[in-house]
């Protein structure tokens, strides 16, 4: 099994410690930072996307019913989403409640 | 093997960057380095070097053009001095993190202030911790020699390591002395075109000079340490192959006369030829058991030659060019001293500052330094350092 990027010795990195990988930022769990959480109520959504064109870190997902859901392994919970939400079915609760 | 040309260092070493055929040259005028890169600017122009030279407007941002042109996989020169390797700093550390060989000559000069053009050790010391190969030349013919030497140590894929080679400004840059070049085949079998190991290329895209977070950059500083330090070899073996092919030796720390010495004289750059005529004096006309050494290689630092070249030595006299300001000595004799702590019978090291911001030191100052510091010596002293001809 390959190792993850914060496992391996420091021999065994890329020349310079340089990314041959193109989008291998995505092993890193930027959702480890998040110390508040969105939530949707999903009966406000009028499925207008505007969530999914401002996040930073493209962690908002197309669910099945055109609704929006959310990546939680790389959502850093800035909460940008819930300031632009046109109908504010967006809401911002703090991890661990 | 050419003949002897008389010419200005400067110019030599111009020469050695048009015949080790560079792609890129990024630089800003700074004294007592501007002939260096004028004469490269002037080679571009006249279509003789079939070369980038990229003007800037200012020396951060020469640095910063060099680590994009070996990024993408250009042989790249650049050449400063003082306050221009000053304004370098920042982009300094990147450069080796990168690993990209780029081959600087820096034409020593002191810091300001108090503002001064002249020369001693003061910028390449400020920069001792950056990374970078420093290597010292003590005449032109080393200049030339050492420059074409280090593109070959630095594009070697073992290293990928940037290097300076320092020269003493005026003492070295402005002086007409004679040189042997060499003929265009002899460098291109010598050094042939640089194989860069990665590149900046749109068919295989890589991201250069990521966040090191904090799971990530313990290891990266390791590495590049352990390549700094294991470049050593590489060095010693282009220092080999060069001798061997040009008949020219050079050693990561130079000897002279130190066979049975008692005290040695320690220096770095073009002072050298001054001491071993000191060496001269004391041995031939006093006989006195002195000797020299020439530390030629100051990162990585040679600390096994370094011991291994004073056996029995009773006193060392190192002589530094710049002041580690607060700190416990010259930063030479620092080194050395740190380097000698746990050795069993070690010299006694005396740190001596000398020759500062282009103040000469003579054939008697170096004996003065001799015989202080086997005085020295003989009650153990304890002293940070001793600066030589200040008024009192």
């Amino acid at each position: 099994m390959t190792k993850k990027f914060n496992e391996k010795a420091w021999h065994e990195y890329d020349l310079g410690f340089m990314v041959t990988q193109p989008g291998c930022a995505a092993e890193y769990r930027t959702g480890d930072w998040r110390s508040q959480r969105p939530q949707t109520d999903k009966s406000k959504c009028i499925k207008c996307g505007v969530c999914y064109l401002v996040c930073p870190e493209g962690s908002i997902v197309l669910a099945a019913d055109g609704s929006y859901d959310f990546d939680l392994e790389h959502c850093k919970g800035c909460g940008i989403c819930a300031t632009e939400c046109w109908t504010g079915c967006i809401s911002m609760v703090e991890e661990g409640e | 093997m050419g003949k002897r040309v008389g010419i200005e260092v400067s110019l030599a070493i111009s020469e050695a960057v048009k015949q080790a055929n560079v792609d890129a040259i990024a630089a800003y005028p700074i004294t007592p380095q501007t002939h260096i890169v004028e004469h490269l600017s002037e080679l571009v122009a006249e279509g003789t070097l079939d070369a980038a030279f990229i003007p800037v407007e200012s020396e951060h941002s020469a640095m910063s053009v060099c680590a994009g042109t070996a990024a993408a996989g250009a042989r790249t020169y650049t050449a400063t001095s003082s306050q221009g390797l000053a304004l370098m700093n920042e982009i300094l550390f990147i450069i080796p993190a990168l690993r990209l060989p780029v081959v600087m000559t820096i034409a020593n000069r002191s810091l300001s202030g108090p503002i001064s053009i002249w020369n001693d050790h003061s910028d390449i010391m400020s920069v001792r911790d950056t990374g970078w190969i420093a290597i010292f030349a003590e005449n032109g013919q080393e200049a030339y020699d050492l420059t074409l030497q280090s593109f070959k140590i630095a594009e070697d894929h073992r290293v990928l390591l940037p290097i300076s080679v320092n020269i003493d400004g005026f003492t070295l840059s402005h002086v007409i002395e004679p040189h042997e070049f060499l003929d265009q085949d002899e460098v291109d079998q010598f050094l042939p075109a640089y194989q860069p190991a990665v590149q900046l290329n749109p068919d295989a895209p890589v991201s250069m000079g990521m966040v090191g977070i904090p799971e990530i950059y313990t290891e990266a500083k390791k590495c590049q340490d352990e390549v700094l330090k294991a470049s050593m070899a590489v060095i010693k073996e282009v220092f080999a192959d060069f001798g061997k092919r040009f008949g020219r030796r050079y050693q990561v720390v130079e000897s002279y006369r130190a066979e049975g010495a008692e005290t040695l004289l320690l220096t770095m750059g073009s002072v050298s030829e001054t001491a071993m005529e000191t060496i001269d004096r004391l041995r031939d006309q006093e006989q006195r058991p002195v000797g020299l050494l020439r530390l030629r290689l100051w990162r990585p630092f040679p600390v096994e030659d370094l011991i291994a070249a004073m056996p029995g030595v009773k006193t060392l006299a190192v002589v530094d060019r710049a002041v580690s300001s607060g700190g416990t000595g010259g930063p030479v004799a620092g080194e050395i001293r740190s380097a000698l702590y746990s050795v069993q019978d070690a010299p006694y090291v005396a740190s001596f500052i000398a020759g500062l911001g282009g103040r000469d030191i003579t054939i008697d100052d170096f004996a003065v330094m001799i015989t202080q510091a086997e005085a020295m010596a003989k009650v153990k002293e304890i002293h940070q350092y001793k600066m030589i001809g200040v008024r009192e």
